[in-house]
């Protein structure tokens, strides 16, 4: 029994990180109605990031995460100006084709750079230990970071100007630009956060497993996942979307092979796709 | 379709030539590199019915052809069935199972449609690499013997090479009397605006579910034949994300919506594969140059060759469908 307890919290301690990788794809389809397809390729770009910060250049793994954040927010900018601007407004099939495009690009090259090798970053956190389980450090320290960039967010979009801004072009683009906010750079602004999102959960799951380039698709269908249970474009759902696959799947753990979860995951996916189409947290609203 | 138009005959040269081009002089690299052709128009014409007609990107598109091969090599190696009787019953489960899944899914429009199929690719290649009767990661083997019945190895890379020419050939067909169609003209409504074909009275979830599970019969049975020949079947093979990419890029290149486009689509971008796969420099960077032309198509040519080539010759319209 405590097992299974213990297996749950780990699991959503875990499943607070998807929750934050999530909140970067909700983000941008809330702003744009853009699904961010680069979004796999952008966590796995967060990785690698963090593993040659604290490999190469020695820098610890968790002082890692500030430039990780900040580089993906200028990726993240210039890809808007690259791939996402002209296709804001056209049929949706196009943003996908152009976002996913960009995604074949990156994966493609770092397949060509590195492989599909495992790679590892060490870090060695003390543990709680509880009743003969012990929770890794390393599992809490990233959700309480997840929490503090949360927390971050949040202050940002609804504290400060240029938050409200982007909650603005949000709501009513039109409306947005005629009381003088310009909007476009709004958007850019907006991806560019997405994206940082993304890199920086990323960089958090590398502290956690191992990686190969090729494990964006798998995170990906995660925060897919979680921005259903969430509803697509509500960032606060996003977060409890990523608890409550965690939730899921730690006590999915103890019962199946690991290797079984996106099968488990696609099946909650298409499930609350069908009986919730706006998500579980939009029941409220409707 | 009728045979009064000379778009149907011009399809059945195009079968003609395929299938005779490579036996002047028994030319077997021919073969293979048309091979590869033939399925890639399989794939891009029945994708095209999708994406082109109805507007929905079916980012799974492989699903179809790895499950079909692995029911096909399934059937042929552990209930011993004969190829043909396999290949078909492999393309009719996996039209039935996308005609259910089809029903379910397809109740959800645009981007979560496409969020369901991106899904599905990830979800089918676990269930594959965990299911055991099917070998798991490793995969299914076949013998060697089970050519025998199409008289050896060399014959049987005939019979199969022409079957796969048939198969290219229904798909073309099927793509221009789905097109001709009532049912195709409410494909092309649903892709213009969705709610307006529901309001004059299109069947919109119907079809959507239809043209899902019919796009899924022929990239099934193409998978049997195509596995059959290389004699065993891998996950990483079967549900490989480059023929997936590669079915939307040729779609998008040759022009969404129109049969010529998927079919000179998906022969140039062979072309272009098989040159890139020769040069030493550009073999391992195949995703990044697909990922780039298809940037390169969807921001400056969204109306691929086919939309160039109505622009400036706008009589072609009538032939070339």
């Amino acid at each position: 029994m405590y097992g299974i307890i213990a297996s749950i919290v780990d699991g959503v301690l875990v499943g607070s990180v998807y929750g934050l990788a999530a909140m970067g794809l909700t983000l941008i389809w809330g702003v744009m109605n853009v699904i961010n397809l680069t979004h796999g390729a952008m966590i796995v770009a967060g990785m690698f990031g963090l593993y040659f910060l604290t490999s190469a250049l020695g820098v610890p793994a968790y002082a890692a995460l500030p430039p990780v954040l900040v580089v993906g927010l200028a990726v993240g900018v210039g890809l808007y100006w690259l791939a996402v601007h002209r296709m804001i407004g056209r049929p949706p099939l196009m943003s996908l084709l152009s976002t996913f495009s960009v995604n074949l690009v990156i994966i493609g090259l770092g397949t060509a750079a590195w492989g599909t090798v495992l790679f590892n970053v060490e870090v060695t956190l003390p543990g709680l230990s509880w009743h003969g389980y012990t929770f890794p450090g390393t599992h809490i320290m990233a959700a309480l970071l997840t929490a503090l960039l949360a927390g971050l967010l949040y202050v940002f979009l609804y504290r400060t100007r240029l938050g409200k801004a982007v909650r603005a072009v949000s709501g009513n683009r039109e409306a947005a630009e005629l009381v003088g906010i310009p909007t476009t750079r709004v958007l850019s602004l907006a991806f560019g956060l997405g994206v940082a999102l993304a890199c920086v959960s990323g960089a958090l799951i590398a502290t956690l497993f191992p990686f190969t380039v090729l494990a964006g698709g798998a995170y990906q269908l995660k925060s897919f996942v979680v921005t259903v249970l969430g509803g697509l474009g509500n960032p606060a759902g996003a977060l409890i979307g990523g608890i409550a696959l965690g939730l899921v799947e730690g006590l999915a753990t103890p019962f199946m092979p690991v290797s079984w979860t996106p099968i488990i995951e696609f099946l909650l996916f298409i499930a609350v796709l069908i009986a919730f189409p706006g998500g579980l947290l939009m029941l409220r609203r409707s | 379709m009728s045979p009064r138009r000379p778009f149907f005959w011009i399809i059945a040269l195009v079968i003609a030539v395929f299938a005779a081009a490579p036996l002047v002089g028994d030319n077997v690299q021919l073969r293979e590199s048309l091979l590869l052709a033939a399925v890639y128009m399989t794939l891009a014409s029945n994708l095209n019915m999708m994406m082109g007609y109805a507007g929905y990107v079916n980012f799974g598109n492989i699903v179809f052809f790895g499950l079909g091969g692995y029911i096909c090599v399934y059937l042929l190696s552990a209930a011993a069935w004969p190829l043909l009787p396999a290949a078909l019953a492999a393309g009719i489960c996996v039209s039935l199972l996308a005609l259910l899944f089809g029903l379910g899914v397809l109740r959800l429009r645009g981007a979560y449609f496409a969020l369901a199929t991106i899904g599905i690719n990830e979800a089918v290649k676990a269930f594959v690499n965990n299911f055991g009767p099917w070998g798991g990661a490793t995969g299914l083997y076949l013998s060697t013997e089970l050519f025998a019945p199409l008289g050896g190895p060399r014959q049987a890379l005939w019979t199969i090479y022409f079957l796969l020419v048939g198969i290219m050939g229904l798909s073309l067909y099927l793509s221009y009397a789905v097109k001709s169609s009532k049912f195709g003209l409410g494909l092309l409504a649903i892709g213009q605006n969705e709610d307006a074909a529901a309001v004059l009275g299109v069947p919109t979830r119907r079809y959507k579910a239809l043209v899902y599970s019919a796009s899924a019969f022929l990239p099934a049975l193409a998978g049997g034949l195509y596995f059959f020949k290389s004699a065993f079947i891998q996950p990483v093979d079967a549900f490989d994300l480059q023929f997936s990419t590669e079915a939307i890029v040729i779609v998008m290149l040759g022009g969404q919506g129109t049969v010529t486009g998927a079919a000179v689509g998906a022969y140039l971008y062979e072309e272009l594969r098989g040159w890139l796969l020769t040069s030493e420099t550009f073999s391992s960077f195949q995703l990044v140059i697909a990922g780039a032309l298809l940037l390169l198509i969807v921001l400056f040519m969204p109306g691929g060759l086919m939309g160039w080539v109505y622009e400036r010759w706008p009589r072609l319209k009538r032939v070339l469908e």
